[in-house]
């Protein structure tokens, strides 16, 4: 609580005088009470009186994504492009994981956090790999996230990563008290950060532990910062808002594969339009017996996995 | 006819009344401020800092705020078993004293939105979850359900002790026809409250610990226990310490009551108990961590167990004292089980039902939690404030109730009402 002070910095664009100074002034002083609370002193009135994204026009969605891109800038000393590339019509997006092909070796960990501007301290990761007992089979109980010998895999064992999702029915979304989360057309669930009321309670509801609270304020270096993002994606996270991994909403809906799906060194992770008939994915669904996890929840996962060989 | 300037009168007369009392008021006042207070800074360097100061994390990502909060939903709820008796069978002796279960109806919804508000991520963005203004996930989240049954039922009963206070204020009778219907209303609603609270937890498939159709059954039956706990020993300080008359009777007839819902407690967390535990498919996890501890890669995991089992032991002691006619009416006894079935409830509603759930996480990992420095000083900040909250409430409110404060009595003689000012309403 040291610099609870400085929060009028951003509040000297209202234009005094105006004939509607009364509204501003409640608005002002709603917002200081706000920036008390948040015990940051960064919060600009715009902001505080942002509403949830699915309402913003889209001339709204653009003035506050020049403002994001303007306070990225001075945070992080460089130019951070913030994307807003809606579903594209026809696709929906599908994962399979191929549990006889992966080492945990954990390369899609540490990709997902570069490419997603996580926080490194402390530290948030999308991807939980399990390192799994040959004999017990997929036993969540007597599953190891903290494994670490020097060389993977180790005998006797198989390993199982586990991130969001993209339930056709996620618990996470219904339980929302603000809508702040919601499933997208392409299957993405997603979380508006400036929304998010910090709650917690999609954590609770989620059966794969996906969702990830900023317990403290982020920090990324800014050499780290990946400055390619998108509002629902990998933009830079506040403090106290819930996140998840978006299938890198940033870069399939350009095309391009999950930074997880390209760093994989075996191949195991496959990644595709559920709705081509042609695409890997569906290939995967035909010709592989799949599973889901936890598929007694009914959460229909969009994400499978499949023994390869 | 509501005079809005007797109603001014009314409210200048009320703080008038907190403000001034014996040096031992303003000790035990000056206490609770501290006590707030240093809530107050820890709460100040968790907004600073971010929730990283509690010892919560992403595996347990609720802890010792919303267990306090779930405890004392059930401390809220409770006041319906002073309503019930007085009203709905007409039982004159707790008539005069249901009034104070809806004050602390009162105080206990305070801290529960207090206990939430402290929890959340971003209080600065509380205005989200306001219907109309923000966006209000109704009727899909069970938390928008229980923001609202938690709102309306607060404000239900701050009218109906605000209105009872008021008439005798003005030495009037109170009108039946407005008090009945809404004591009435707050039976269904006190029930709500508890049951969407229960549903919160219910509902989630991910965490087979509160999945379990009799969770909300449980809630309301160890509400019935723990809350009543809060009032007989409340009503004993006050008929010593005020000119309040409470009859033993009342008294011994609440604790009557309180020995069938204990007993129903017990029932049910025997049959939860025993549906796991025989049955032992892999949800039985989740008992095994509260009751016994589970061992994962050679380390025992068992900071819950010593709780749980004084839960049960405490329960179990003061179901006896309280089913027992001789030590139900024995003040020493029926005190210590008073005692006992609070501890009892407070372990079972909040760290025995929140961590338990929580642990082992979705995939598997057992985080030990432990309440932080910051919860708990936040957390006494809390309940001072209720207590806070309850002694002004109740200062102003015992002298109403005898009479001996009225807009015409019990004032100096510099401020009564000039004669020709007649009462108006």
């Amino acid at each position: 609580m040291t610099d609870l002070k400085p929060m009028h910095s951003h509040e000297g664009s209202v234009d005094s005088g105006s004939c509607d100074s009364r509204r501003e002034f409640l608005g002002t002083a709603v917002a200081a009470v706000a920036v008390a609370l948040t015990g940051c002193g960064k919060l600009s009135k715009e902001e505080f009186l942002q509403h949830n994204f699915r309402e913003l026009s889209k001339d709204e969605i653009q003035t506050i994504i020049a403002r994001l891109e303007a306070e990225y800038k001075e945070k992080f000393h460089k130019t951070v492009k913030v994307g807003n590339e809606a579903a594209m019509p026809g696709v929906i997006f599908g994962y399979a994981l191929d549990l006889s092909r992966c080492i945990g070796c954990r390369r899609c960990v540490h990709a997902c956090v570069k490419e997603n501007n996580q926080s490194r301290d402390p530290e948030i990761q999308w991807i939980r790999v399990l390192e799994m007992e040959k004999e017990e089979g997929v036993n969540i109980q007597h599953a190891e996230q903290y494994y670490n010998p020097d060389e993977v895999p180790r005998e006797g064992h198989f390993y199982m990563p586990v991130q969001c999702q993209q339930c056709k029915k996620p618990p996470c979304v219904k339980v929302c008290p603000v809508g702040a989360t919601w499933r997208e057309k392409d299957g993405i669930v997603v979380v508006d950060y400036n929304w998010c009321i910090g709650c917690r309670y999609c954590m609770a509801a989620c059966p794969y532990g996906a969702r990830h609270f900023n317990w403290g304020e982020p920090h990324i270096k800014d050499a780290d910062v990946n400055p390619d993002t998108h509002y629902l994606g990998n933009r830079p996270r506040p403090k106290g808002v819930v996140e998840k991994c978006t299938f890198c909403i940033q870069r399939t809906r350009k095309g391009l594969y999950p930074a997880c799906v390209e760093i994989c060194p075996t191949g195991s992770r496959k990644f595709g339009n559920l709705l081509d008939a042609k695409s890997e994915i569906r290939q995967v669904l035909e010709s592989k017996r799949v599973f889901k996890l936890k598929e007694d929840l009914n959460t229909q996962p969009n994400f499978f996995y499949f023994y390869g060989v | 006819m509501v005079n809005l300037r007797n109603f001014k009168q009314f409210i200048v007369d009320t703080i008038g009344l907190m403000a001034h009392g014996s040096r031992l008021y303003y000790a035990w006042v000056g206490f609770l401020l501290l006590l707030i207070a240093v809530g107050g800074v820890a709460y100040a360097n968790q907004l600073h800092n971010g929730l990283i100061v509690t010892n919560m994390r992403d595996q347990v990502s609720w802890g010792f705020y919303i267990g306090n909060f779930t405890f004392l939903v059930g401390v809220a709820a409770a006041s319906i078993m002073l309503v019930i008796p007085a009203y709905v069978y007409d039982w004159g002796p707790i008539k005069e004293i249901t009034i104070l279960g809806e004050m602390l109806a009162v105080t206990a919804l305070i801290m529960c939105l207090g206990f939430v508000m402290v929890d959340i991520g971003r209080p600065d963005r509380f205005w989200h979850i306001m219907p109309l203004v923000g966006h209000l996930n109704w009727p899909q989240s069970m938390l928008a359900w229980d923001v609202i049954v938690l709102n309306l039922y607060l404000l239900l009963n701050w009218f109906v002790v605000t209105y009872l206070l008021f008439s005798s204020y003005l030495e009037k009778h109170y009108n039946k026809k407005i008090v009945l219907p809404l004591v009435l209303l707050s039976i269904p609603m006190a029930v709500s409250i508890h049951t969407v609270t229960a549903y919160l937890y219910n509902g989630l498939a991910a965490r087979p610990f509160w999945n379990s159709a009799i969770l909300a059954p449980r809630f309301l039956a160890s509400a019935f226990c723990s809350g009543p706990a809060v009032l007989l020993i409340l009503l004993q300080v006050l008929r010593k310490t005020t000119r309040l008359k409470i009859t033993d009777e009342a008294i011994f007839k609440i604790a009557e009551l309180m020995a069938y819902t204990m007993g129903f407690n017990l029932f049910l967390t025997a049959a939860e108990s025993f549906k796991e535990l025989y049955s032992g498919t892999e949800h039985m996890v989740y008992f095994q961590y509260l009751l016994f501890g589970l061992e994962k890669n050679g380390v025992h995991y068992n900071t819950l167990v010593p709780f749980a089992w004084a839960s049960i032991i405490t329960g179990f002691v003061a179901f006896l004292l309280f089913l027992i006619p001789k030590t139900r009416t024995n003040w020493t006894t029926l005190n210590i089980g008073c005692v006992l079935i609070y501890t009892s409830v407070y372990i079972e509603k909040g760290m025995g039902l929140i961590i338990p759930g929580l642990t082992p996480d979705a995939l598997g990992e057992i985080f030990v939690y432990r309440p932080s420095f910051t919860e708990i000083a936040v957390a006494a900040g809390i309940f001072s404030l209720g207590a806070l909250v309850f002694t002004i409430m109740l200062k102003a409110a015992v002298p109403m109730m005898l009479g001996e404060f009225t807009i015409s009595k019990g004032r100096k003689a510099a401020d009564a009402v000039p004669e020709n000012e007649p009462i108006q309403a």
